[in-house]
């Protein structure tokens, strides 16, 4: 892949709907994204936002969604795709690392066996030796120590951020250009979560990934994103580069989210959370679906749903927010 | 470093948990008849086909269980009759496992139409009562013990490919089965190597306990006439015949008595394998 700054993973209008006895759930409602060649990029949202939904959807992998837009890697277009494309492109040019390592492994398998599937699964003839070589070496490179015996290990007998780090070999082990980690140190301890972000943004760097970092804290953002999308109710509510979303954030959600994190130098008695939750997505209000819970909605708010426009240093979907500019 | 280095080790030492109380004595009972009918030909009191001794004589010092209406031994005949009820139920249930593996398997993890059908079959078969059903298959074939065995296992697979279709819908659900659909793993490696071990558990218990079943069915084809036919030593067989002999009570008495101990013996294995696999609660 060459890098020219066009985008490697570009969505255009993604839409997601599952279909549920209430009607159908409109899980992502038009995504646009584009992520170029070592670009990090972070997708932020509370559960159910949206945005595991819209990275599963790109790969195919849900067969009982109904998916439309378009998602292209390159040239090749991802939504509506058969099998074969899919399953070529699948590890081989985007990965993907889950969220929870303790249940994302195969618990009948020993490390080095599943790394080495892993890797038949797009080299063929690769010998059992030469497998089991790049097994070690693929641990190696994810830090896992005494990689010669660890790969005889079953599951079980590593600990969670070993497993993390298992399933990261796994994502790079034939040498994709985008990564996508869902919440990838959500399920694991502090201490371990900063070591998992520093692998994750050595290996970026090492392998020139594209990562897509879809999270709910904004806190492992700051430290390893590029660009942030902010995502509320199956949409890209705010778009913009990192420092500025937190310098500047322009979005009322966005700034509700910024405002939960609890500070250092700042004494709280209760940590602050946005009030309400995010509204079904069986069921969405009309207008901004943010507006229920928006300190500065308007009547307005509520009639239509705003467009994602050009603001600041990035997009804005909040009439509000705009209109004050134009004004 | 917070991620310790745990050495690999062996959970459990020693006698495994499922190998205590009724089912050890199963287990003894189980290795007990498979060493009969492996050695008894070499050891054998008396030639299982052969008048040995005056006829319908009851147990005594030279005959165990006494002798059958044309003088053969009947406690020899019984030890006989395992050479053809265990390997009988054995062919059973590995084939009935067999194609109820393949077909639960392909049902369960591709799903959609290839479901529906094979479901639909698995439904039609299960809504005979299976006694019926052997009983109507064999007596199409034409009797004798390799209809039968063929009449069992069309009968018996459906069991446990229904058994696999649900554990595969359940296992395949899980979150490193869809992480290794991401990172592109082939579908039928997936199957093989994610899917089936952690589905197969339910169907090597309940094979267990099938066994017997199996071991019973055998021996109720035998006793009208579909199974194994006289002279050979059957243990259904020989029931019917002590049937004819109702003051000869010992002629249907000991093959009995072998069937109920080769049934109680796996019925007390496969509760203990269930119990200790958790079948229901760990699936």
């Amino acid at each position: 892949m060459t890098d020219d700054g066009s985008p490697i993973l570009r969505l255009r209008d993604l839409r997601v709907s599952f279909p549920t006895a209430a009607g159908p759930a409109r899980a992502v409602r038009g995504i646009d994204l584009d992520v170029r060649a070592g670009e990090a990029v972070a997708v932020v949202g509370e559960s159910g936002s949206g945005k595991s939904v819209t990275m599963l959807a790109t790969l195919g992998l849900l067969p009982k969604a109904e998916v439309t837009g378009s998602a292209k890697y390159g040239d090749t277009e991802l939504v509506g795709a058969d099998t074969a494309t899919l399953r070529s492109v699948r590890g081989r040019r985007i990965a993907m690392v889950f969220q929870d390592p303790m249940t994302s492994l195969n618990p009948v398998l020993t490390i080095g066996k599943q790394l080495t599937l892993v890797m038949k699964a797009h080299q063929q003839r690769l010998g059992k030796k030469e497998a089991r070589s790049k097994a070690i070496e693929l641990l190696n490179q994810v830090a896992i120590p005494q990689a010669d015996r660890r790969i005889d290990s079953y599951p079980h007998e590593l600990s969670g951020g070993m497993r993390q780090r298992v399933m990261i070999a796994m994502a790079i082990a034939n040498d994709p250009e985008v990564l996508i980690a869902d919440e990838p140190t959500t399920a694991l301890d502090v201490t371990v979560q900063a070591q998992i972000m520093e692998l994750l943004t050595r290996l970026r760097e090492e392998h020139h990934l594209a990562l897509v970092l879809i999270t709910h804290d904004l806190g492992v953002v700051a430290g390893s994103a590029d660009r942030v999308a902010v995502m509320y109710a199956g949409r890209i509510v705010e778009r913009a580069p990192v420092m500025d979303v937190f310098d500047e954030p322009q979005h009322p959600y966005t700034r509700a989210l910024l405002e939960c994190l609890p500070r250092l130098d700042q004494r709280h008695e209760v940590v602050s959370a946005i009030p309400g939750t995010p509204p079904n997505p069986a069921d969405l209000p009309t207008g901004c679906p943010f507006a229920p819970r928006c300190p500065r909605a308007l009547d307005a708010c509520s009639v239509d749903e705003p467009a994602l426009v050009r603001f600041g240093h990035g997009d804005v979907a909040c009439s509000v927010v705009t209109a004050g500019a134009t004004a | 470093m917070s991620d310790v280095i745990a050495p690999p080790r062996r959970l459990r030492r020693g006698r495994p948990e499922w190998l205590r109380g009724p089912s050890l004595i199963g287990v003894g009972v189980i290795v007990m008849w498979v060493l009969i009918a492996l050695t008894v030909p070499m050891w054998s009191p008396y030639d299982p086909l052969a008048e040995v001794g005056p006829r319908l004589q009851g147990p005594s010092m030279s005959h165990l269980m006494g002798t059958d209406q044309l003088g053969r031994d009947v406690f020899t005949r019984t030890l006989w009759g395992a050479r053809t009820s265990l390997p009988v139920a054995f062919v059973v249930i590995v084939s009935s496992v067999l194609i109820g593996t393949i077909i639960g398997a392909i049902a369960g993890f591709f799903g959609r139409w290839v479901d529906a059908v094979l479901m639909r079959l698995v439904d039609i078969t299960m809504a005979f009562p299976p006694i019926l059903l052997a009983m109507a298959i064999t007596a199409s074939l034409g009797p004798g013990v390799r209809n039968a065995l063929i009449a069992m296992v069309l009968v018996w697979w459906p069991i446990y490919a229904r058994l696999l279709r649900a554990q595969v819908i359940a296992v395949k659900q899980r979150e490193y089965v869809e992480s290794a659909e991401a990172i592109g793993v082939k579908r039928f490696t997936i199957l093989r190597r994610y899917v089936l071990p952690m589905a197969y558990t339910p169907v090597l218990v309940n094979a267990t306990m099938d066994f017997g079943q199996v071991v019973l069915l055998t021996a109720s084809l035998s006793f009208i006439g579909l199974g194994a036919r006289p002279p050979s030593p059957e243990w259904g067989a020989m029931i019917t015949e002590g049937a004819t002999q109702f003051y000869s009570w010992w002629i249907a008495t000991a093959p009995g008595i072998a069937i109920l101990m080769v049934v109680l013996a796996f019925n007390y294995l496969g509760d203990a394998l269930r119990d200790s696999f958790d079948v229901k609660a760990g699936m």
